[in-house]
């Protein structure tokens, strides 16, 4: 297992970020590579989610003569669990295998050699700045989804099958609290962005050099990325008693 | 050429020594008792057939692969047991130009050769500009600061490169195949650099290469890997020489010469297109 490299490399990503000569910079960079070019994605995604969200929620519901909680259904379960969890797949399949990708393409064309041999640390100048970008960006991103997705359940249920808007909004405002719901949607985010962004850099900066090389750091960030984000979404939820 | 290696102890003449280095990588055992010296102000060759590890005693040098055993002095600096932070602190006295170039991809012709004096000069960003600008203009890269490295040719590239190993005056510098997969001309203009900084900068400069041509011209020793050991001597000594494997390696080169100015009938091109 890697688990005491990754370890050691997190320690030393934690060391970088905390010692003088921040990279603003190159954070912002990453910022806007992992976090602006995923807009797109997210907020398709996000409508797309609520709309169909919607849309099953109000036939189920339904049934029992309680579609008027559809607002409160939505809301519960996009907060708690569908926001943070398919936003961060979503951000693992667009940013992440980006970064372990560049980071693996560095290591083939030996720019992190080149930057070693210029006393330059390739984990401060590249990998830190990279780990931050993206863990700062999740949470945002999953804000965003969540809203664009209440917006998506917003249009099916009131504007296309007729619930009362005032209704909806009032449910959705109601059924949710800060520290049941927010909280943990905002814990899960952070959790998944230390996730995302340790693997992906790992994956990148241990990659064999070689064309294959960036292969398999592509798609094991995704894979394993992924199934720790399910991994993580259950043992959360569990231990917060939800 | 001296047929027995030089055994060193830790001797302070050297600038860069390798003492009994054993490395295997993978099944390969690359070095088998690696002795030899550079001198200071000097411009070494490193001559050897592919996969003798010529690259690999560059990596050494900067510390980027740790050897299995035996010893490795930098500048009177034995390296083989410092970490990679105190690595940091000896790789500032050496520049490395490496075989791809390896400019970051990222980052323009300016930024990328501006990178070592902002990371370790407190030099305004002004007189920053004026050092890079000076560097690009002595490799014969004027105005290609805004430029990425993919838009240079591979020659242009090595150039640019070569601007950001010297750009902090290290005191030694390693250039791996700096003329492989270059024209004629660009590999006379980037041999002349290298002898023009030598000769003005007075720094150490370990270069390996299959070029022979070149390789004599600008040599002032020639270290050349056989067997994972190291037989040194200068120019004149690798002509003399009557190892087997030198004379063998000198030969197959002269044969290439040969056939390139004077190729059979057969194998002659015809450049005047087909006229069939």
């Amino acid at each position: 297992m890697h688990l005491g490299q990754i370890a050691r490399f997190t320690l030393q990503i934690v060391r970088s970020l905390v010692t003088p000569r921040y990279r603003v910079r190159r954070t912002i960079d990453a910022v806007f590579d992992s976090g602006v070019l995923s807009l797109a994605i997210i907020c398709l995604s996000g409508i797309t989610v609520g709309a169909v969200l919607g849309l099953q929620g109000f036939y189920n519901l339904s049934r029992f003569g309680a579609e008027g909680s559809l607002g409160a259904v939505v809301g519960i379960s996009l907060v708690r669990e569908l926001g943070p969890v398919l936003t961060a797949l979503l951000f693992t399949g667009r940013a992440a295998s980006a970064v372990a990708a560049e980071i693996a393409s560095m290591v083939t064309t030996g720019q992190l050699d080149g930057l070693r041999m210029m006393s330059v640390d390739p984990i401060d100048f590249i990998v830190s700045p990279k780990a931050l970008g993206m863990f700062l960006v999740l949470p945002l991103l999953n804000a965003l989804f969540i809203s664009f997705a209440f917006f998506g359940a917003y249009l099916v249920g009131v504007s296309y099958l007729g619930l009362d808007g005032g209704q909806f909004l009032t449910t959705l405002e109601s059924s949710m609290t800060f520290e049941n719901d927010i909280a943990v949607s905002l814990l899960k985010s952070l959790v998944f962005g230390v996730l995302v962004s340790i693997i992906a850099t790992y994956r990148g900066y241990t990659s064999v050099p070689t064309a294959e090389g960036v292969s398999a750091a592509t798609t094991g960030t995704v894979v394993v990325a992924s199934t720790a984000i399910l991994l993580t979404d259950y043992a959360i939820t569990a231990l917060w008693g939800v | 050429m001296d047929r027995q290696e030089r055994t060193l102890d830790t001797r302070d003449d050297f600038r860069v020594a390798f003492d009994g280095v054993r490395l295997t990588l993978g099944n390969q055992q690359v070095f088998r008792g690696l002795s030899c010296g550079f001198n200071p102000g000097q411009i070494t060759v490193v001559l050897g057939g592919s996969g003798s590890g010529k690259s690999t005693l560059l990596r050494l040098i900067g510390g980027l692969i740790r050897p299995d055993a035996g010893s490795i002095r930098v500048a009177g600096e034995e390296i083989t047991r410092l970490s990679e932070y105190q690595l940091f602190h000896t790789r500032q006295r050496i520049g490395m130009l490496f075989q791809g170039g390896a400019l970051l991809d990222s980052m323009t012709v300016f930024d990328n050769v501006a990178l070592p004096l902002r990371e370790h000069t407190l030099l305004s960003e002004e007189d920053i500009a004026a050092e890079v600008g000076r560097r690009l203009a002595a490799v014969g890269l004027p105005g290609t600061e805004d430029q990425y490295p993919r838009h240079l040719s591979g020659g242009m590239n090595r150039r640019a490169a070569l601007a950001r190993a010297v750009v902090t005056d290290p005191e030694i510098v390693l250039c791996d195949e700096p003329f492989s997969g270059l024209d004629p001309i660009n590999v006379r203009r980037i041999e002349n650099l290298l002898v023009d900084i030598n000769r003005r900068l007075h720094l150490t400069l370990i270069v390996t290469s299959h070029h022979l041509a070149s390789c004599m011209r600008m040599a002032d020793r020639i270290v050349f890997l056989v067997d994972g050991r190291a037989v040194s001597g200068t120019p004149q000594d690798l002509l003399n020489s009557d190892d087997e494997r030198i004379v063998e390696f000198l030969a197959a080169d002269r044969g290439a010469s040969v056939a390139r100015q004077d190729p059979a009938p057969s194998e002659r091109l015809d450049l005047a297109g087909d006229s069939t």
